[in-house]
């Protein structure tokens, strides 16, 4: 792979799966405790919640990327609240890249998490239930061993859009060689170079590499857990 | 001490209340599907929640809906075997085994897991997952899980109904052995007489989401009610004694009432008593003892009661201790003049033996 690549080019790939991966765990337990609430509660205002958990799937990342860059820029109150109080900045750094992903892929992981919740037998609770085990007990005992293709999947997928994020991240955090600069933002600045059509092409070829990676392992690792779970 | 329930579902009431819980033994909760079975289960479980209810168990009140006293699902201390096993999938048999056991507070003592394991020869199996099992295998792992979390009482729902004939056979005498050998009160939930006969001591018939016999297995089945008109059952179960074998015709003779009846070979020691089903149209009936006839079980009893339902006549015959069904047509009903209190000869055609061991 190194010969393959520039060190830029494995710099962008490193930056991508750094992104990717940080996305994608910083939010998974939101994700499952937002899926438990919208597969197993009912109350007021559920459609409300529902309806703010979708809307990163209909909201253009462009957007998204201004919102964040407005609310969390240094000079912004939120912003300058999270530098001078915790030393954290997201703008013009990598973990503003993995903010705006997960922000964008947090639909995908409470999707494949509640359709798992949802599909497990409720008579297991009952039994659970007259077993002596409690609401929290069912919780880790049963609801999320139970659920844990649906998090498997919802991870996979999430992971396989944050490589593909582009107009969030260099609304937000720019374009920055080594800092921010991921796989589709190399790709771009490759294009917009004279001469830079074949390290766009290698890049592009990578993307795809990849994301056809994840689907095999999408596809192994569900197959595992069901075969795991009987 | 006993359950009482009072519950509407849509257009379903049910309105019960029996006897439970006061003393090892099993009763069963007998009654056709729909009858409200599984929803009495469900709400002396904890499961749901009646409009009224008062279940008294083992000397504790579990709900008392006119004091608002109801004890959660996971206090009850209930040990439930569910129809579809509900094994946790993703949980070895020894996982799902000791999983009400870890969480009960008295734990009992610490061989219990052994002796239940040996009870229900689940030696082979405690490393594989439920998904690997037979479902008879799936039936012993559920009854072996509800045992270990050391319940005050056992409540089966129907634990047979979802197995096919050769797994019926290969669970009954597992259940047997734990009736003999375990002191906790249980209930019994199926539509099976055999199981009932084969299992149970008291008996609760519910039909309608109402009870409508509760009493000793041998007083409800040799009731005529339940099995004219109603079709609740289809004949009376009545204990007999081992007398001896006839190995040279493979029978086994018997003693019921102080009258002899031969069945085919059964592998009991003679002195021991058995439970013996005979249906209402196995049984014909003659004014005088019957000359060169093939059957082999022609006893004199005499007709205790009568009750006519369509083409046919039920009547209850009475024997020295016990009464027995006979159904014929109404027309025999009158060519015979069957009034009570005339004696008749009972042809017995069939005979089904199955009941456990007494004494």
């Amino acid at each position: 792979m190194a010969g393959l690549l520039t060190a830029a080019e494995l710099e962008a790939l490193g930056l991508s799966l750094r992104v990717a991966i940080v996305a994608v765990l910083a939010v998974l337990p939101f994700a499952f405790l937002a899926a438990l609430l919208l597969a197993r509660c009912q109350f007021r205002g559920k459609a409300l919640v529902d309806g703010l958990i979708h809307l990163p799937l209909v909201l253009p990342p462009v957007a998204l990327g201004y919102l964040l860059l407005v609310s969390l820029g240094t000079r912004a109150p939120l912003g300058a609240f999270l530098l001078d109080t915790f030393g954290i900045r997201f703008v013009f750094s990598w973990t503003g890249a993995a903010l705006a992903s997960a922000i964008l892929t947090f639909p995908f992981q409470v999707r494949a998490i509640r359709l798992s919740l949802e599909a497990q037998d409720k008579g297991l609770a009952e039994a659970a239930e007259t077993l002596g085990a409690g609401p929290l007990d069912r919780l880790f005992s049963l609801y999320l061993p139970l659920a844990v293709p649906g998090i498997l999947g919802g991870a996979v997928t999430a992971f396989a859009a944050c490589f593909g994020e582009f107009g969030a991240i260099i609304t937000f955090v720019s374009n920055i060689p080594g800092e921010t600069r991921t796989i589709p933002l190399a790709i771009y600045t490759a294009i917009q170079t004279p001469g830079g059509e074949a390290a766009a092409a290698r890049l592009a070829a990578l993307s795809i590499v990849l994301a056809l990676l994840g689907l095999v392992l999408a596809d192994v690792l569900a197959r595992r857990a069901r075969a795991a779970l009987g | 001490m006993g359950v009482q329930l009072r519950h509407r579902l849509d257009a379903f009431q049910l309105d019960v209340a029996f006897a439970f819980g006061d003393r090892a033994g099993v009763t069963a909760l007998f009654g056709p599907s729909g009858a409200g079975k599984s929803t009495v289960i469900n709400a002396i479980a904890g499961l749901l929640k009646p409009e009224f209810g008062q279940v008294v168990l083992d000397g504790e009140t579990l709900l008392d809906t006119t004091r608002a006293i109801s004890v959660p699902a996971r206090a009850r201390r209930l040990g439930i075997v569910f129809q579809d096993t509900r094994l946790f999938p993703h949980l070895s048999v020894k996982a799902n085994l000791i999983y009400g056991w870890q969480r009960a507070r008295e734990k009992g003592e610490a061989s219990r897991f052994d002796s239940v394991v040996s009870l229900l020869a689940l030696e082979g199996f405690l490393d594989r997952r439920p998904r690997t099992l037979s479902g008879g295998e799936k039936s012993r792992v559920a009854l072996g899980r509800a045992l270990l979390m050391n319940p005050r009482a056992l409540l089966l729902d129907e634990p047979l109904a979802s197995l096919d004939a050769g797994h019926k056979a290969e669970i009954l005498p597992y259940l047997d052995r734990l009736v003999r050998e375990t002191k906790i009160p249980m209930l019994y939930v199926s539509h099976s007489l055999d199981e009932v006969a084969r299992l149970a001591d008291r008996m609760v018939v519910i039909d309608k989401g109402r009870v409508v016999a509760e009493g000793s297995l041998f007083d409800v089945t040799q009731r005529l009610d339940l099995i004219a008109g109603k079709e609740l059952l289809p004949g009376a179960v009545l204990e007999a004694r081992i007398v001896g074998h006839d190995d040279a015709h493979g029978l086994t003779e018997l003693t019921m009432a102080g009258e002899s009846l031969v069945v085919p070979r059964i592998d009991r020691a003679p002195g021991d008593t058995v439970r013996i089903r005979i249906d209402a149209p196995d049984v014909m009936l003659a004014l005088s003892r019957p000359e060169g006839v093939s059957a082999n079980n022609i006893l004199p009893a005499s007709v205790a009661a009568i009750e006519e339902s369509g083409a046919h006549a039920d009547i209850q015959l009475s024997l020295k201790d016990a009464r027995l069904i006979a159904r014929i047509t109404r027309r025999s009903l009158e060519r015979l003049a069957l009034k009570p209190g005339v004696p008749v000869f009972a042809v017995i055609k069939s005979v089904t033996v199955g009941g456990r061991e007494h004494g």
